[in-house]
Order: structure tokens, then C-alpha cells, then sequence
């Protein structure tokens, strides 16, 4: 269970978040909605150690996590796919994935962990001593998931998942978050496509210029009005 | 000009292209992962070359011995330069840690003027190495057929490493996206101070090389095959390991070559490294093996 204590982040004069919380319960997917600049991707960045917070706490399993390095973080099974999903454009698919497994030592489990990501993703299979660089937007993003399992994360988290990525490829992304949580992986999603990603998540939270205004169950504020407005683009 | 003398110069070349070649790796793969041009490595240099000479004069170790002291103790000084004076400037415009090299070049160079003295010192290079031997057509001491020896051994180790280990795995991730990968948890500081140590390590063997081929020492040695290396780095492509050997072979060629064949030009040895940076730069501003790079926002 992750839980996050009126956190508030500063940029230097900007304040990026003014004191949001929220809890991501074990075994669910939580998704943070909200327009450009809102603060998501702050929020995400500020779990994993890349940000430091100006105030609040972050408490990961009953431990305050706020304060530590990114690596500690990720040891404890918090992983983010980030924006953009910045694979490595010059390693392989199979070195990007075994980078992902960085942490771990244990060679048979990752070597079956390797066999699992290829099962969800055979495509990967197909390209895995190709460059990274060389995949296209989807089957990049295919790989920064995997690469993601590959730390076998206890928390989840995804940036933009479904950016610059055809329809159908979002509907794949999101059928495959949809699997990983069903196999025990809490989830915390951020996404523009308020959509479908309020129909894939148990619950959610709006966040505006730094402040979560609305929260509630994902079926629930699909049907919101203030969401439908504001997000979903619907009742001019 | 007879074979035997061709033969000869091709070893010189060699020789001297192979030490230029481990100069120009610490400053290619610093470069790789900081985005830094290290402007004391040269003096790093200087250094591993000073370190071993004490070892045989005041400790009188055999050369050997030495040479590998040295070399470790020499690694270890350039991880601590780069705690000390490049990692608290890590986040800081990049202007101010290249400020930063240039400032901790002139402390090094000055404290070996200090210290070590500034008149020279004459290296008592060891019998086995300043050895003539007749291989063929070809005389040549044992050094000049020694350099390159090591060098493509130790070149084959760096491969190794950097292709093949999990650190050199995690080397070419830092390289090419630090913040990607720290998310992978990979320890960035570790992976900073194992390139600055190898980088070292590499300078130093060249620095001792060097004092055993032209045995002769002063605190500011470092300051030309430093500069010249960092041109064959940019050469070759910064960045590239294969361009920086590609790029010190290339400049140890050329000099020892043009001397060769056009003597009455012997005088301006050293500008022919800056001609071939402007012309290389000018056809191929990315260096011969560099690849075009985005800069990332």
C-alpha cells in the first residue's frame, strides 16, 4: 500500500504540488487524470526518488520512503515506466530487459522472467538482439513494460503509457496493464486518455494545477459531470 | 628508403599511436557519460608516470612492481578527482564543471611543479626493456614492440568489459539516459567512478609507457599528449571507444610518418594533429566513427 501525505513539491518559484493526497491499495489500479501540467508526472517522479519534495510524506508499506534515492526506491518494488519510455536506444531488446533486472541476482529467475515477458510480448522475442532504437513507438513501449517486470515490481507506475501510440496499440497497452494487475501487481497509472484509463482503473483521482479536486470509484467519475466536461470532451 | 626502415617506422607509429590510443579512451568515455571533456586527464598522465618513477628511485620496487602500483594507485586518483571536483557540480550548468577540469588541470600541473620539481628527471628505464633486438630487418628496443603488445591486450579487456559485464552494460544505459538509468536502479555514482577509474588506469599505463620510451619526466608532460589525445578522441567521435583508438593511431601515424618521409617538415610535428582536427572537423564534424546525436531537452 502506497500512501501519499499532503506532499507538495516546489520548481524553483513554481509550486508544482500544493499538498496532494492519495493511497494506492494493494492489488489495484489507481489512476491520476488531469491537462497538461497539472502535476502528474511531478507526482509519479516525486514516488520514485527523482524529485525531492518540498513537504509531506511518502510511505511505502508502513515505511516513510520520501528523503531516499531512486535506487533504494526501486529496490523495494517501486518501478516507473517513464514518459516517452526511454528505452535504451543503443542496447538490445535482451540487454534493455536484463538492465530492467538490473537489481537482481538470481540468474534462473530472471531467465524465466525474460521467458514470461516474451510470452506477453512475442513480438519482443522476434526482435530481442535488435537495437532498441530501431522498434517502433509500440513495440518500444512493449519493452519499457517488460523492462519494467523485469525488477518484478510490487508497485507498477506508468507515465503516458499510450502517448503517440495507434488506437489499436492503446487497446493492447491497456489490456496487458489490465493482466499484470490481474497476476497480484498493484498499478498506478497517469494518463491523458481519461477514457480508458478511468475504465481500466478501480478508482481515481483529478488533479488540477496541483490539487486532486475530485476523487472517487473509475466507473464513477466516468460518469461525472465535471469529468465528462473537462476530460472526456463531451456536453459543451 | 629500404624496407628494413619502412619496417621501423611502421613500429614507431605503432608504438606511438597505442599510447596516444589509451590517453584518448579516458577522455572518449568520460565524455560517453558525463558529457565532459576531462581537462586534466592529461595530467592524470603526468601523474601514473611520476608515481612509478618514485616506486623504482626512492622505494627502488622492480619496475614491474611498480608500473602496478602505480597504475591502482593512479585509478584511485582519478575517482577521487572526480568526487571531489566534478560529482558536487554534476547538476550544475556544464559551463562550470568544464571551468572546474580546466582549474583542477592547473592544481595538478602546479603541484607537480611544487612537489616533484620543475627540472626534469631522467628515468632509469629497465634493461629488458631498452633492449635492441633484431627481428628480421627490423632493430627495434623492446619497448617500442611492448607498447603496442600491451595496448591491444589491455583494448581487448576493455571490450570485454564494456560489451560483455553487467557494469559495461550499465556504462552504455548511463551514457546514453542517466535518469532511465537510475530507474533501473542502477548505481550512477558507481558507474561514474569505474570510468574515471579505468580512464586512469589506462592514462597511467600510457604515462609510465611513455617515460620508459622517452625517459624523461617534467610536471607538465601530460600538457601536449593530453591535448593531442583529446583531438584524437574528437577525431575519431566522442563517445566512441573504437573512434578514440581509431583516432590515436591515425595521429600517431601521421606524425611519425611525415617526419619520416618529409623531414624539412619535422619542425612542425605537433601543429599536424591540429591541421588533421580542423579538416576532419571540417568534412566530418561528428568525428570518423561519431555518431549524429539529438541533444535531449
Amino acid at each position: 500500500m502506497l500512501e501519499i501525505k499532503k506532499l507538495s513539491v516546489h520548481y524553483g518559484g513554481i509550486h508544482a504540488l500544493q499538498g496532494i493526497s492519495l493511497s494506492v491499495p494493494d492489488g489495484s489500479i489507481v489512476t491520476l487524470i488531469g491537462a497538461n501540467g497539472a502535476g502528474k508526472s511531478t507526482t509519479l517522479r516525486s514516488i520514485v526518488g527523482l524529485v525531492k519534495p518540498s513537504g509531506g510524506e511518502i510511505v511505502w508499506n508502513g515505511k516513510t520512503i520520501s528523503g531516499q534515492g531512486t535506487k533504494e526506491i526501486v529496490e523495494q518494488g517501486i518501478v516507473l515506466v517513464p514518459e516517452g519510455r526511454r528505452i535504451f536506444p543503443n542496447l538490445t531488446v535482451e540487454e534493455n530487459l536484463f538492465l530492467g533486472a538490473y537489481a537482481r541476482n538470481d540468474k534462473p529467475g530472471i531467465k524465466s522472467d525474460m521467458d514470461r515477458v516474451y510470452e506477453l510480448f512475442p513480438r519482443l522475442k522476434e526482435r530481442r538482439l535488435q537495437k532498441g532504437g530501431t522498434l517502433s513507438g509500440g513495440e518500444q513501449q512493449m519493452l519499457a513494460v517488460g523492462r519494467a517486470l523485469m525488477s518484478r515490481p510490487k508497485l507498477l507506475m506508468m507515465d503516458e503509457p499510450s502517448l503517440g501510440l495507434a488506437p489499436l496499440v492503446v487497446k493492447m497497452i491497456f489490456e496487458i496493464i489490465r493482466q499484470i494487475n490481474a497476476q497480484g501487481t498493484t498499478v498506478l497509472l497517469i494518463e491523458q486518455n481519461a477514457k480508458a484509463a478511468l475504465e481500466v482503473a478501480h478508482y481515481g483521482y483529478v488533479l488540477e494545477t496541483g490539487r486532486i479536486t475530485l476523487e472517487g470509484k473509475g466507473r464513477d467519475l466516468l460518469n461525472d459531470d465535471r469529468v465528462r466536461k473537462a476530460y472526456l470532451g463531451e456536453g459543451q | 628508403m629500404t624496407l628494413s626502415l619502412l619496417l621501423q617506422h611502421i613500429v614507431n607509429a605503432l608504438s606511438l599511436g597505442s599510447l596516444y590510443a589509451l590517453i584518448a579512451i579516458g577522455y572518449t568515455m568520460v565524455y560517453g557519460i558525463l558529457r565532459l571533456i576531462n581537462f586534466a586527464h592529461g595530467d592524470v598522465f603526468m601523474l601514473g608516470a611520476y608515481v612509478a618513477f618514485y616506486g623504482i628511485t626512492l622505494v627502488s620496487l622492480p619496475w614491474w612492481a611498480a608500473l602496478l602500483i602505480a597504475i591502482v594507485l593512479t585509478a584511485m586518483f582519478g575517482i577521487g578527482l572526480e568526487r571531489v571536483a566534478y560529482k558536487p557540480l554534476r547538476d550544475s550548468p556544464r559551463i562550470s564543471i568544464m571551468i572546474s577540469a580546466i582549474g583542477a588541470s592547473f592544481l595538478l600541473e602546479s603541484l607537480g611543479v611544487l612537489i616533484f620539481g620543475g627540472r626534469p628527471k631522467g628515468v632509469p628505464v629497465p634493461e629488458v626493456l631498452s633492449r635492441v633486438i633484431r627481428i628480421g630487418p627490423v632493430s627495434t628496443v623492446v619497448i617500442s614492440l611492448i607498447i603496442p603488445l600491451f595496448t591491444f591486450g589491455l583494448l581487448a579487456v576493455l571490450v570485454y568489459i564494456v560489451n560483455r559485464t553487467k557494469t559495461g552494460m550499465a556504462m552504455r544505459a548511463v551514457s546514453t539516459d542517466i535518469e532511465a538509468s537510475r530507474l533501473m536502479a542502477v548505481d550512477v555514482n558507481r558507474i561514474v567512478s569505474f570510468t574515471f577509474g579505468i580512464g586512469s588506469l589506462l592514462a597511467a599505463f600510457g604515462g609510465i609507457m611513455w617515460s620508459f620510451k622517452y625517459p624523461q619526466l617534467n610536471p607538465l608532460m601530460g600538457v601536449m599528449p593530453g591535448l593531442k589525445c583529446f583531438i584524437a578522441a574528437v577525431i575519431g567521435g566522442i563517445g566512441s571507444i573504437g573512434g578514440a583508438v581509431l583516432g590515436g593511431f591515425l595521429l600517431g601515424g601521421i606524425e611519425i610518418m611525415i617526419v619520416a618521409f618529409l623531414p624539412t617538415l619535422s619542425g612542425y610535428r605537433d601543429a599536424f594533429a591540429f591541421v588533421l582536427l580542423i579538416v576532419v572537423l571540417l568534412v566530418k564534424p561528428t568525428g570518423l566513427l561519431g555518431k549524429r546525436q539529438t541533444e535531449k531537452v
